[in-house]
């Protein structure tokens, strides 16, 4: 159990990171004032928070002597494959219905 | 882009060797082993859905830099970690100092699949999301959390991902 133990250090630093990094996202989903602000949530948890679970769960399935534990990349790889498209097409049906925005928002145009 | 005109191409045996080992690959994953078994039918797998699918992609997909490619794939997973940590200060700080912005991307891109990774590349970046495209392809609406310079960050977001994307996939085209 001695020479594991910096393994399990790692794991639990990954699963902490992952988490935190969820929470931060999910937090900015209740803080932030406006419909498209609130869209930069989600995909925060997606990217950071997720991989970092990933990442934990490979190397604890890679180091149990079972083998290389890879199939977990395809979480990912689904993951920034979907969330892009999903938030692309909330972000467009938002500004459809012409969703308020803050008053403050910056519009910038080359051609205006 | 007008894939409506493009002529029907005849069938081919292998449409499309890159998504062909794309799919090979994504088999030995799912299937979490490497084994002789596995090995065969993914390689019929990899070639039989891009065989009876291949209407469905008009365009050639080539890689033109795997080099680049891979470079690119690096930049962007950095990327997103560098900007996850300063989103995460921005929402623990007070939402109130933020200046939110939409701005409108000009594109150099003209391929529908380099367009789309440039988009999602944007969106997978903490602090923007690509929220519309314009109907000839030309802009592409981003909307980001916080800037300071919109024609800074148009033009770091031009420079830093669309130039790498034009090189990877469009090097035949320009």
């Amino acid at each position: 159990m001695e020479e594991t133990s910096w393994l399990e250090w790692l794991i639990s630093a990954l699963l902490l990171i992952g988490a935190a990094f969820a929470l931060i996202g999910s937090l900015g989903l209740a803080r932030l004032p406006d419909f498209f602000m609130r869209l930069h949530g989600p995909t925060k948890a997606t990217t950071l928070g997720v991989g970092s679970i990933i990442v934990a769960s490979m190397v604890f399935f890679s180091t149990r002597g079972e083998g290389l534990s890879l199939h977990e990349l395809l979480i990912a790889l689904f993951l920034f494959i979907t969330a892009p498209v999903s938030a692309h097409i909330v972000a467009k049906a938002a500004l459809h219905v012409r969703l308020p925005y803050r008053k403050d928002t910056q519009n910038w145009d080359r051609d205006s | 882009m007008n894939t409506t005109t493009t002529p029907r191409r005849p069938r081919r045996l292998l449409p499309h060797p890159v998504l062909s080992l794309f799919m090979l690959a994504l088999w030995l994953l799912l299937a979490n082993q490497i084994s002789g078994g596995h090995l065969v039918l993914g390689a019929l797998l990899a070639w039989f859905i891009p065989f009876v699918t291949q209407s469905f992609w008009p365009q050639e997909m080539t890689l033109g830099r795997p080099w680049v490619a891979l470079k690119f794939v690096f930049l962007v997973l950095w990327d997103i970690v560098i900007a996850n940590v300063i989103v995460a200060k921005w929402i623990l700080g007070s939402p109130k100092k933020l200046k939110p912005a939409f701005m409108k991307i000009p594109l150099d891109l003209e391929q529908d699949f380099s367009i789309t990774v440039l988009a999602s590349t944007i969106s997978l970046t903490p602090g923007t999301v690509s929220a519309d495209l314009s109907p000839d392809s030309r802009y592409l609406l981003v909307h980001t959390l916080h800037t300071e310079d919109p024609a800074e960050t148009v033009a770091t977001i031009k420079q830093r991902y669309e130039a790498p994307l034009k090189e990877i996939f469009e090097c035949s085209t320009s």
